[in-house]
């Protein structure tokens, strides 16, 4: 390849035009390949996306650090898609407000059973003390969890990871795993959904019922707050 | 049709403001809370007192009900990060693969069933999303 086209590509990749349409095209290939699953919630497109996404990367040879400096743009979205998840909140007031005390108990209960398991799944299994720190918050919206992460010896930047992949197994399985245990109601689906698996969970659930995506979105702000407070004094007077 | 786009426009420029307000709201008050949750929790409260919203309320219905359909896009870039922690993922990669697997699964499992034990087995339909305006068909 002749120096300045060479020049041109290394400076491109690095830039929106490069990540950002790499990002979506990928997604949408992921879209077209779950819907050639019927939908199939195991064919998930976050998953599919990323696989693709990195399979690329590591042929054209481009850093992660190369390719965020242009992915940076649809990351910078995920604010306002939170945000967003006020409106079919409002929309489930009356839902919600019914049922504030089951919300509570069950997020509460959710919360704590998903630290105390990635701790102690992490230990049993002979992972080190730095990994179970970072595991214990991951079911919380990805900057609580890395800040708890932070202040509890535990690896933000392996935490996002574990956050994510975390996100992916519940949106994968959800749909199967909650029909087996015969929760039936959109209401429980998507609190269950969003205190376990944040973000990736609530983005599964919010096309397909608008009751669910507000539970989801209620579990994400309060998981978040729970596990904030409760998470570090786990990990701390953790026993073994 | 400007219209239409001036009015999309309003309001993702409302979902920013409440960002913003979110970010340097928990900052100032010393919150460890991320600013787009209490962005969220921001924009629940305005437009349950609903005094002139900033953004004509369809369009922001129609705009967050776009924004949450292709939410999964939006994770994409993080999630490609799995890639730079590869090492130490590898390394341990035994603990880390159960332990993901098995409490993401039993948060989802123990929050399910204690939600609808406690709201009783009233079963809420599935209702498609364009019935409640959040989508248009397209």
């Amino acid at each position: 390849m002749p120096t300045d086209l060479h020049t041109a590509w290394l400076d491109l990749r690095g830039s929106p035009l490069f990540g950002a349409p790499l990002t979506l095209l990928a997604y949408l290939a992921a879209c077209r390949i779950q819907a050639a699953f019927r939908g199939a919630a195991l064919a998930n497109p976050v998953l599919i996306g990323i696989a693709v996404v990195i399979a690329v990367l590591q042929l054209t040879g481009t850093s992660y650090a190369t390719y965020f400096g242009g992915a940076r743009l649809i990351n910078l979205l995920l604010g306002p898609a939170t945000i967003a998840l006020a409106v079919p909140l409002v929309a489930n007031l009356e839902h919600v407000r019914r049922n504030l005390a089951a919300v509570c108990v069950a997020t509460v209960a959710g919360s704590v059973v998903s630290v105390v398991t990635g701790i102690a799944l992490v230990r049993l299994f002979g992972g080190s003390a730095a990994i179970a720190a970072s595991m214990a918050p991951k079911a919380a919206t990805t900057p609580i969890a890395m800040g708890v992460a932070q202040v509890s010896g535990g690896i933000p930047a392996l935490t996002a990871s574990f956050a994510i992949l975390g996100g992916i197994v519940v949106a994968c399985l959800a749909p199967v795993v909650l029909r087996w245990t015969r929760v039936t109601d959109w209401r429980a689906y998507g609190l269950a959904a969003g205190t376990a698996g944040s973000g990736i969970a609530a983005a599964q659930v919010a096309p397909r019922n608008p009751t669910a995506a507000a539970f989801a979105g209620l579990a994400i702000g309060l998981n978040g707050l729970i596990t904030a407070v409760m998470a570090p004094i786990i990990i701390h007077t953790w026993p073994f | 049709m400007l219209r239409h786009v001036s009015n999309i426009i309003m309001a993702l420029a409302t979902l920013a403001a409440c960002q913003v307000a979110g970010v340097l709201g928990g900052r100032a008050l010393g919150l460890p809370i991320p600013g787009a949750v209490l962005g969220m929790a921001l924009l629940t409260v305005a437009l349950l007192l609903r005094r002139r919203p900033p953004a004509p309320q369809a369009a922001l219905t129609r705009t967050a009900g776009v924004l949450l359909r292709w939410m999964g896009l939006l994770f994409v870039p993080a999630g490609v990060g799995v890639m730079a922690n590869a090492g130490p993922i590898l390394a341990e990669l035994l603990p880390i693969v159960v332990a993901i697997v098995g409490s993401s699964l039993a948060g989802l499992i123990v929050t399910g069933v204690v939600m609808q034990r406690m709201i009783g087995q009233r079963h809420t339909p599935p209702v498609p999303l364009e019935a409640q305006g959040m989508l248009h068909a397209d």
